[in-house]
Order: structure tokens, then sequence, then C-alpha cells
């Protein structure tokens, strides 16, 4: 029997489900080349559903449905309204470049992005380690086929073969340190995994062991070093729409199992797990930076820029206990929630202009491509900057309150190493400035390589202004939404 | 909204529109748009200094108002004596600069403009906030505009200046923001400055705040040994940014000492004292020294302007009266001074492209009225008196003298140093005949120049004349900083 609230629960998920199938079976009636019909229903299908969460998320309440395999709380809710907006802004983003690619002979751009996301949704709600893994398979099986899209291109061919053996492997890492805990445990609901591990009666040894199959397989989600080799191959080799579909919207529901499964589950063994992200977020931080200042391909130079941003979510993520003490967990981790959020933000726009200037048969790639776009178009020159300055954490913009709440929560976690692990984190964020900065260089001070006016489509335009003036509000006024991480993880912390 | 809302964001409201609306083909409009925003600027800032109250410490023009609740940071304003000035100096020197790029740029004037009153506005929030991290936030967006100035707008060698000046000065600031957590910590959960200067430290908390606020204060200054990056960025900034670098931006490095490093690490500062006295006297005269043998007149005046701020910290770290007054009273001097300084060598550069000394000689044949207003500038930075350039440096080493013969004495050898590269370099490009062709063929100066020239010369002689307006609006606060300096943080630690 099934009760009302577990329908209520996983209504948004139904819905996009359904609404799924209904595009997929719509799309074979769709003749227009530009997939008008399709595009409109999904874009609206995402507007509701992020309309939907975002009330459950104002709401406040805490949901379990299906004998707690599900939660809905506001954490989730907020996660959910911010990748389905993520998804429908990359779509915006997408359409034109796909239909000039060849890409939009069928909808798939569209159904499968629809299903990852329910995939997503379905890993930010898991409270149970099968679901979750299940709603992780759903995401990269969907992200694989998006990645082969343009099959008849090599490279993305590749691509996709990458990340498709490194993934799965990724994805079987993750397997076996759930069944460590199943079996440790003998269960595989995370709020019971963690009571029974309070409870005390488990060999730690076997908890660790599992716990760093667990780490390794997250870390590879996400993308820390040393389990980043697939991150520049398929940022690049991917093309440019679909790797922002892999760069956006995944890395918030990455987030959530994160805080599922090591926050929720397993924070009784926080000592363990935060060394491990420790070492984890110093790689990340020291070869991601490292290694995009000698890229010249924009999307590997940003792929690496991804790596270091991680690297800076892991360092939020790893202060939040401090001899056991949890005081301070909430707000750790509520900022390194604000961190993926606006990072997913600013991720958008920059892969939207990256895609604008991707021209017919013209692939915008190199950094070089860049050159003088203020000459060609101030508009979008000043939007790149944006996301620019901002990734590299110059006040005001967004990036900069991201990097200033997590080395708060660093700080205030207090231990020497703490402070320590601050002021490398901010040494490295003075190398990351130096290529975000190189791109602005290329666009204001380099004489432009063609003066043809950049064109976009009229809806390209409005979400792409959008964006930006999103971003340099939450640069003006962070305060919002940070109290809104705040509110979700500390209800989630509560519960 | 009040008056220090409005000196900040005007200047930045006319920006915004000029860039959202300023098109390449309207130029002229644009530069119209941006001087009445300067204008209007300067003017907000005028009822500032009339309203405000001379005999009181206590800041001024308060708002408040909460901004980011999680952090506990507000939008905190204020001046006080110490700040006053800046903030009229800085919508000053915005509108001399407004007015003297009108035709020296042609490419993108609207972003020109715009980066100007937007870096304007910025500056004045810097001197305005009483909220450490609203403090940094403005601090550090002031790097943006003057990065895309020197890097669009400057000479050859310009993006090895953008990235010298971005993240030189960013590795100083990104110090101080890990100073600023910990002070956060400390107060458990503060960001206001007030708070801050009285929170009792340890000696070794006070030591590492104070080299953290150094790191980020000592490089704007900038302090020798770390002033490495001001000739270079000068060369290739534009005139404008050169003027607007040397006559404001500096000023953000030695304001935060007095803002930040003295009231809040007093003890760190007295014990250190000895250390930046030793800095400010090596950049007095060593800086001085090596201004001497600079073939490029830029170059040169950037030394100088070196040598001129280790007057400034020189006076600020013998803690007396005079001192810190006379470090403020420099400060302002210099800002009227470098900004003519490189406005001269702007107007010699549109004419001949260049700044080499040895391409000049005898200019006052061929531009007389130019070459009186050279004069005086020149005089003003050699410190004559009856120039803006005398009354500071004076201060400084009455106040020297009065702690230290010899530092005093050094500090005032750096005189001699001063007046002999500034009139070597005068004789060399505006004395004797005239040199080439080039010189032969130049047109003084036009009304639009004279009236820049005028307006900065002006400025430089009432300071140098009448500079009781200047020191009785600093003197309260001065007195109370020093009060607060004078008493140990230490011994108010509570033992645990």
């Amino acid at each position: 029997m099934i009760d009302q609230a577990s329908w209520i629960a996983v209504f948004p998920e139904a819905l996009l489900l359904l609404m799924a199938c209904v595009i997929a079976l719509v799309d074979l009636g769709v003749k227009s080349p530009l997939r008008t019909l399709t595009y409109v229903l999904s874009l609206g299908t995402l507007l509701a559903i992020a309309a939907i969460e975002a009330f459950f998320g104002a709401s406040g309440f805490t949901l379990y449905g299906f004998s707690n395999m599900v939660v809905s709380d506001s954490m989730s809710a907020w996660l959910k309204c911010f990748a389905s907006l993520a998804v429908l802004v990359s779509l915006v983003y997408a359409r034109p470049y796909a239909l000039s690619r060849d890409m939009l002979r069928g909808g798939e751009l569209f159904t499968l992005s629809l299903f990852g996301l329910l995939g997503m949704f379905v890993m930010i709600s898991g409270n149970n380690l099968l679901v979750i893994y299940l709603g992780l398979e759903l995401l990269t099986l969907s992200s694989y086929a998006l990645v082969a899209l343009r099959r008849d291109k090599e490279q993305a061919t590749e691509a996709a073969m990458k990340y498709f053996v490194l993934g799965a492997m990724a994805s079987g890492f993750l397997l076996y340190g759930m069944s460590m805990l199943y079996g440790a445990t003998g269960t595989l609901d995370i709020t019971m995994i963690h009571q029974a591990i309070v409870a005390g009666h488990i060999q730690h040894q076997v908890l660790v062991f599992g716990l760093v199959f667990i780490v390794a397989g997250l870390a590879f989600k996400l993308g820390a070093v040393p389990f980043h080799m697939w991150v520049p191959d398929v940022y690049q080799g991917a093309p440019t729409g679909i790797a922002l579909m892999i760069a956006g919207a995944p890395k918030l529901a990455a987030f959530a199992i994160v805080i599922r499964l090591l926050v929720e589950g397993l924070l009784p063994l926080a000592l363990d797990w935060q060394q491990m992200l420790m070492v984890l977020s110093i790689g990340s931080l020291f070869i991601g930076n490292f290694a995009a200042i000698a890229q010249t391909n924009i999307k590997r130079m940003l792929a690496y820029s991804t790596i270091s941003q991680v690297g800076f979510i892991l360092l939020g993520l790893l202060s939040g206990v401090v001899d056991g003490n949890a005081v301070a967990a909430a707000n750790a981790y509520s900022s390194a929630m604000f961190y993926v959020i606006t990072y997913v933000l600013t991720t958008l726009a920059t892969f939207g202009i990256i895609m604008l200037l991707s021209a017919e048969g013209f692939e915008s790639e190199e950094i070089a491509d860049f050159a003088g776009l203020n000459q060609r178009s101030p508009l979008y020159a000043g939007v790149m900057a944006l996301c620019m300055f901002s990734l590299a954490g110059i006040p005001p913009m967004v990036g900069f309150f991201a990097k200033l709440s997590v080395l708060q929560a660093l700080v205030l976690a207090g231990g020497s190493v703490h402070i320590g692990l601050a002021v490398f984190a901010v040494l490295m964020s003075l190398v990351g400035a130096f290529y975000y900065l190189r791109v602005v260089k290329v666009m204001y001070f380099d004489a432009p390589i063609s003066i043809t006016t950049v064109r976009a489509p009229r809806d390209v335009q409005i979400v792409l202004c959008l964006n930006a003036l999103l971003l340099l509000l939450l640069g003006l006024l962070p305060g919002g939404l940070m109290t809104l991480c705040a509110e979700s993880i500390l209800q989630m912390m509560g519960t | 909204m009040g008056l220090l809302s409005l000196a900040i964001w005007t200047p930045i409201a006319f920006g915004l529109v000029l860039l959202a609306f300023g098109r390449d083909d309207q130029a002229n409009a644009t530069r119209w748009i941006a001087l009445v925003g300067a204008v209007v600027s300067f003017l907000i800032t005028l009822p500032i200094y009339a309203e405000f109250d001379n005999t009181s410490a206590a800041t001024q023009f308060a708002e408040n108002l909460p901004w980011i609740e999680r952090f506990n940071v507000n939008y905190h304003l204020g001046v006080d004596g110490i700040s006053l000035w800046f903030v009229v100096l800085t919508a000053f020197i915005n509108l001399v600069v407004v007015i003297a790029s009108w035709e020296s740029i042609t490419a993108k004037v609207q972003q020109y403009m715009a980066a100007f009153l937007i870096l304007s506005g910025l500056m004045i929030g810097v001197f305005c906030a009483l909220d450490g991290m609203l403090f940094y936030v403005f601090f550090e967006a002031t790097l943006i505009p003057m990065y895309l100035i020197i890097g669009i707008w400057g000479g050859p060698n310009k993006i090895y200046a953008a990235f010298k000046f971005f993240l030189y000065t960013l590795l100083g600031s990104l110090l101080t923001l890990v100073a600023l957590i910990y002070l956060y910590i400390q107060t458990s959960g503060s960001f206001d400055i007030a708070t801050w200067h009285a929170l009792p430290l340890s000696r070794s908390e006070q030591s590492f705040l104070f080299f953290a606020f150094l790191a980020a204060f000592a490089v704007k200054v900038p302090m020798w040994p770390v002033h490495t990056w001001l000739p270079d960025v000068h060369v290739e900034a534009p005139t404008g940014g050169s003027a607007v670098l040397a006559a404001i931006m500096l000023k953000l490095g030695a304001y935060g000492f007095l803002r930040f490093s003295l009231p809040i690490a007093p003890d760190a500062a007295h014990e250190w004292a000895g250390l930046m006295i030793t800095l400010s006297l090596i950049a007095v005269v060593y800086v001085g020294l090596v201004a001497m043998v600079q073939q490029d007149m830029k170059k040169l005046v950037a030394y100088s302007s070196v040598a001129h701020m280790g007057f400034v910290t020189l006076g600020f770290f013998v803690f007396s009266d005079l001192g810190v007054s006379g470090g403020l009273v420099q400060m302002i001097a210099h800002g009227f001074v470098s900004a003519a300084m490189f406005l001269c060598i702007g107007v010699l550069y549109d004419r001949v492209h260049s700044r080499e000394i040895g391409a000049y000689g005898g200019v006052i044949n061929t531009m007389p009225k130019f070459s009186a207003f050279a004069l005086l500038f020149a005089m003003a930075n050699c410190g004559l008196p009856a120039t803006a350039g005398f009354v500071g440096e004076w201060m400084v080493i009455l106040a020297a003298v009065k702690a230290n013969f010899w530092v005093g004495f050094g500090a005032a050898s750096a005189l001699i140093f001063g007046a002999a590269y500034t009139l070597w370099m005068f004789k060399r490009v505006y004395l004797g005949p005239v040199a080439n062709a080039k010189v032969a063929a130049l047109e003084d100066i036009g009304a639009r120049e004279f009236l820049v020239m005028a307006i900065l010369a002006v400025a430089v002689l009432c300071m140098g004349i009448y500079p009781k307006p200047f020191t009785d609006v600093m003197d309260a606060s001065v007195a109370a900083l020093l009060q607060h300096v004078a008493v140990s943080k230490i011994a108010a630690v509570p033992l645990n």
C-alpha cells in the first residue's frame, strides 16, 4: 500500500517521467527542422517542474516516501529546482548549435536531457544506496548517448567511449563501496546506515574500506584529482552543447549524493573521509589550476578550471567536522552548496557564449578565437568577462562570495591545517586568476580575427542576458541565496 | 539614500549608462555624458565637505544597512577626518581626467569613460566603507576597471603591464582576505571595523594581522621592495590611467594602514615601526636616486611617486599628530601633483608620441604657456614652499626629527634628491634651445588643456598657501586615532 505522502514526494519525478515519454512520442510527428514543438514542450515541462520544486523548497517540509527510499526535503527541492533550470538554459543555448551541426534530426537532445534530469532528480532525492545508484546510472547512460549524438564525428565518439569506460569504472567503484557498506550494516537505507554506525557495533575497518571506494566513485563523478582524467577529454571532445549538459546540472546532483552518502549516511566517519577529501582537494586545486594555464583550447581550459573549482567545493565539504564536533557543519556544507549553485550558473553563461561564437561549420574552440570579441560584440564580451572574473573570484562577482564562504568555513574550522589550506587555496586562486584574465585579455586587448558581428537567436539572447544579469545581481546581493542554502542544509542536518 | 551612497553610485550609474547605450559612432555625445556624470559626482561630494563637523572624530554621514545577513556583512558607510578629503579628491581627479582625455582617446570612448566613472565610484567606496568586507569588495573591484584601462588603451607593452598590475596587487590582497576572515571569526561574526578596533589581540596575533595587511597595503602604496610593478604599469598605462593610479589608487594602500593596520594591531605597529621606517627611508632615498637616472619621463614620475609615498608611510609610523597629519596632507598633495605631472607628460605624448626625455629639449620655446604650468608642478613635486608638495613633507620631516634626528635627516635629504631629479628633467625637456624638428613643430596647449592645467594649478597653490582647510578637518580624527593606537591591546586579552 503506497501512501499519499509517497506520491507527493515523487510527484515532480513522476511528472518529469511522464512528460519525457510524451515528448519522445510527440517528437515523432514533428517536422520542423528546429523542432519547435518539442522544444517548447520541454521548456514548459522544465519550467513547471522548477516552479513545483521551488514551491516545495519554500514550504520547507520533509517527506519520506516509499518506505524511506526517497526523501523530499528543501535541500533536494532547491537543488532540483536549479538543476531543471540549468537543463532548461542548456537546451536554449544548445538548440541553434545542435541545429547547425545536424544534431536535431530527431528529438533525442531533448528527451535524453529530460531523462538525464530525471536521473539527477532520483540521485538528489535518493535515501537508499540502490536508488541513488539507479539515478546515477540513468544520468550517466543518458549522458553517454548525448556525447555520442554526433556519431559521425571522430572526436565525439572517442569522448563518448572514454566517458563510458571511465564512467562505468567509477560506477563500479561506487557500487562496490555500497556493497561493502551493505555488508557491514545490513541495510541500504541511508538513515539506518547512520544509526547502525552510531550504535558502534560495526568494525571500523570494514566501513573505512567501503568508504574508500565510495569516495573514489564520488571523486570520479565530481572530477577531482586523481580521478579527473576524463574531464578534459570529454569537455573537449563532446559537442559544446552536450559538454554543457555534463558540466552544468549534473554537478548539482553530484553534490547532492556527496551530501546524502557522506553527510547523511557516514557523518560518524567524517574524520576519515575528510582526510580523503583533503588530499583530493589539494590535488584538484593544484593540478587543475596549473594545467589550465597550459591550455589553448578554451573547453579544455574550462575543464581544468572545473577541476580546480571542484577542489574548492571539496574544501567546503571537508571543514564540517572538527574534533568530532559538528556544530559548524551546516555552515560548511551550505558554503559548498552555494559554491556549486553559483558555479553552475557561471558555467552556463560561459558555455553559452562559446556556442554563440561557434558559427556554422566553425567550432570556436581555441582561446584565440575570442580575440577582439569586444570589438565585435561588447555585450557578449562583457558577459564572458563577467563569467571569467566570477570564476577567478574577483569581487563584486558572485564567485568571490562563493570562495569567501568556503574560506570562512575553513578558517572557522580553526585547526592550523585548515588555515594552511585556506592560504593554499587563496594562492591557487591567484594562479587561477591568471588564466581567466588571459581570456579577458584576448577578448579586450587583442585585435579581432574577424569583424563579423555575433548573431544570436532571440531566445538565446534573452536567456543569456538573464543569466548574466542574475550573475551580476547575485554578486551584488548574494545574501538571499546564501540564506536559502544555509536554511536547507540546516533542515537536512536536523532530520 | 545618503550623500555617501550618492557619491559612490552616481558615477557608477553614469558609467553603466554609457556602457549600455554608448555607441562607437557617437563618441562626442559619450564624452559629454561622461563629463556631466563627472561634474555631478564631484558636486555631490562638496556638501559632504561643507557639512562635515571638524570638531568631532566620530564617523559622519553614516549609513548602515544589512547586506549579507548570513555573514553579518553590512553596507556601512561613513567618513571621518581621515577619509573625508579623499572622497572629494577622488571625484575631483576623476573630473580632471575626463576632461584631459577628451581628445586623446578615440577608440571605444564609451568604455573608457565608463571605466573611469565606475572606478571613481568604487574608490570612493573604499574610503567610505566602515565594514571590512565592504571595504575589501570595493578595494578589489577597483582592479577590474584599471586592468581594462591599462590593457585596452595602454602602450605597446600594455598586456604585460596589465597582468603585472592585476596579479601583483591581487596577491597582496588575497592574504588580507584571510586576515579579514580571521578577524571575523575572532569577533565571533562581525565585519564591523570599529568592533575590530576594540578587539583585544595577543602579540603574535597582532603580528600575523599586521603582516597580512601589510601584504596588501605595501604593494598598493607601493613600498620598497614591492614597488617594482608601479614603473612598469605607469609607463604603459594611458595618461588618464596613470593619473588616477598615482593620484588615488596608491592612496588606497596608505589609507588602509590608518584604517586597519594601526588601530587593529597597535602593538605590532609599534613593534615593527622600525622596519616600516627603514623601508620608508629606503623608498625615499634609494628610489629617489633611481628616479634620477631614468630616461623615460613616466618612469621618473613613477619612481618619484614611490619616494613621495615613502614620506607618507614614514609619517604614519612615527606615531605623532604631526607625522600622521603630515602623511595625510602629503597624500592629498601628491594626488594633485602626481596627476598634474602625468597629465603634463600626456600633453607632450599626445603631440610627439614619445616619453623619452632625450626626445625633447627646449619645449619652452614653442609651448610657453604649457611650460609655465609644467614648471609650477615640477616645483610642487620638489616640495617648494607655497606649493602643495611642501606642506606635507615639511610636517613629516618635523615629526621625524622629533622622533629621531637621523630619521629626520634621512628624510630631509630626500628633498634634495626630489629637487634634483625633477629639476634635471625639467631642464632637459623644457629648457635650452629647441632640440629637434618635432619640438619645433609643437603647438601650445588649447583651451581644454589650459583648463585642466589651471584647475590643478589652483589646487596646488591653494593647498600650498593655505593648508588649514585640509589639516583642520583631520585634526580631531588623527588625535583620536593616535590615542587609540597608544593603548596596548595585549593586556586586555583574556587569559585562558
